[in-house]
C-alpha cells in the first residue's frame, strides 16, 4: 500500500516537473523580448527542475545520494533566479528596451534599436546617475523609427 | 538489452521523462542560435544547462549510476558561473572579466 503511494507520488512529481519544463520551453521560444523570457526561465524552469529533482530524491530513498539530490535542488532554487536576474539586468544595462503591447516591433528590431543608440559613456555604468541618464534619452530612437514607418 | 526497459514502473517513467526533456532541450537550442541579443543566448544556454542537470539526475536513478549525481552538481555550479560571468562581461567590456 505504502509502496503504491510512493510510486504514484514519484510519477506525479516527475510529470509535474516535465509539465513546468515544457511551459518554460514554450515561454523561452514564444515570448516577445528578453525580459519576459528571463521571467519564464527564472520561474517555470526553477519549478520544473525542483519538481523533477524532488521526484528523484523520493525515488532514491534514504541514502547519501539523496543528500546530493537535495543539495542540487537547493542550489538550483538559489542560483537559477539569480542568474536570470543577472542576465535581465545585463540586457537593461546594454539598453535593450522592453516590448510593450502597443509596440509592433519584433525582438530583432528592438535589438537593432539598442545597438544604434549612442553610448553615453564608454566606461562601466555606476550607480543611479548613469541609469537615469539612460532613461532620459531612451525615447528618441523609438520616435524616429516610428516616424520613418508612417 | 537496454537497462530499464525490463525495470519497474519508476525506472521506465524516469527514462521516458529524460527523453522528453532532451527533446525540449533541443527546442530551446533554437533560441540559443537565433538570439537576437547576447542575453537571449546566455539565457537559453542557462535553461539548457538546468535541463541537463535534471536529465543527469533522472539518469542517475534510471540507469542505477549514482556517480552521475556528482557530475550534475559540478554542472550546476559551472552553469551558474557561466551565466553570471557572461552577463558581467557583456556589460563592462574591457574590465577585469
Amino acid at each position: 500500500m505504502i509502496e503504491v503511494v510512493r510510486t504514484s507520488a514519484i510519477v506525479g512529481l516527475v510529470l509535474a516537473g516535465l509539465f513546468f519544463t515544457f511551459v518554460s520551453t514554450t515561454g523561452v521560444l514564444r515570448l516577445p523580448d528578453i525580459y519576459s523570457r528571463a521571467h519564464t526561465a527564472s520561474q517555470a524552469d526553477t519549478l520544473g527542475a525542483g519538481f523533477t529533482l524532488a521526484g528523484v530524491a523520493l525515488a532514491l530513498g534514504w541514502s547519501t545520494t539523496t543528500v546530493k539530490t537535495v543539495l542540487l535542488l537547493f542550489f538550483i532554487f538559489l542560483t537559477n533566479p539569480t542568474a536570470a536576474h543577472a542576465i535581465a539586468r545585463a540586457a537593461h544595462e546594454e539598453g535593450v528596451e522592453p516590448w510593450t503591447t502597443d509596440d509592433d516591433r519584433s525582438d530583432e528590431q528592438l535589438h537593432e534599436a539598442a545597438l544604434s543608440r549612442p553610448v553615453p559613456d564608454g566606461g562601466p555604468a555606476t550607480g543611479d546617475g548613469a541609469e537615469s541618464a539612460e532613461d532620459t534619452d531612451a525615447g528618441s530612437p523609438v520616435e524616429s523609427q516610428e516616424g520613418d514607418r508612417s | 538489452m537496454i537497462p530499464g526497459l525490463s525495470g519497474d514502473l519508476v525506472t521506465q517513467v524516469f527514462l521516458l521523462v529524460a527523453t522528453l526533456l532532451m527533446v525540449l532541450a533541443v527546442a530551446v537550442f533554437y533560441r540559443a542560435v537565433k538570439g537576437p541579443t547576447t542575453q537571449d543566448r546566455v539565457l537559453a544556454v542557462n535553461v539548457l544547462g538546468t535541463n541537463t542537470v535534471v536529465v543527469l539526475a533522472l539518469l542517475a536513478e534510471g540507469l542505477g549510476e549514482p556517480s552521475l549525481l556528482d557530475i550534475a552538481l559540478v554542472y550546476a555550479l559551472l552553469n551558474f558561473l557561466m551565466a553570471v560571468a557572461i552577463s558581467k562581461f557583456t556589460v563592462e567590456r574591457g574590465g577585469v572579466l
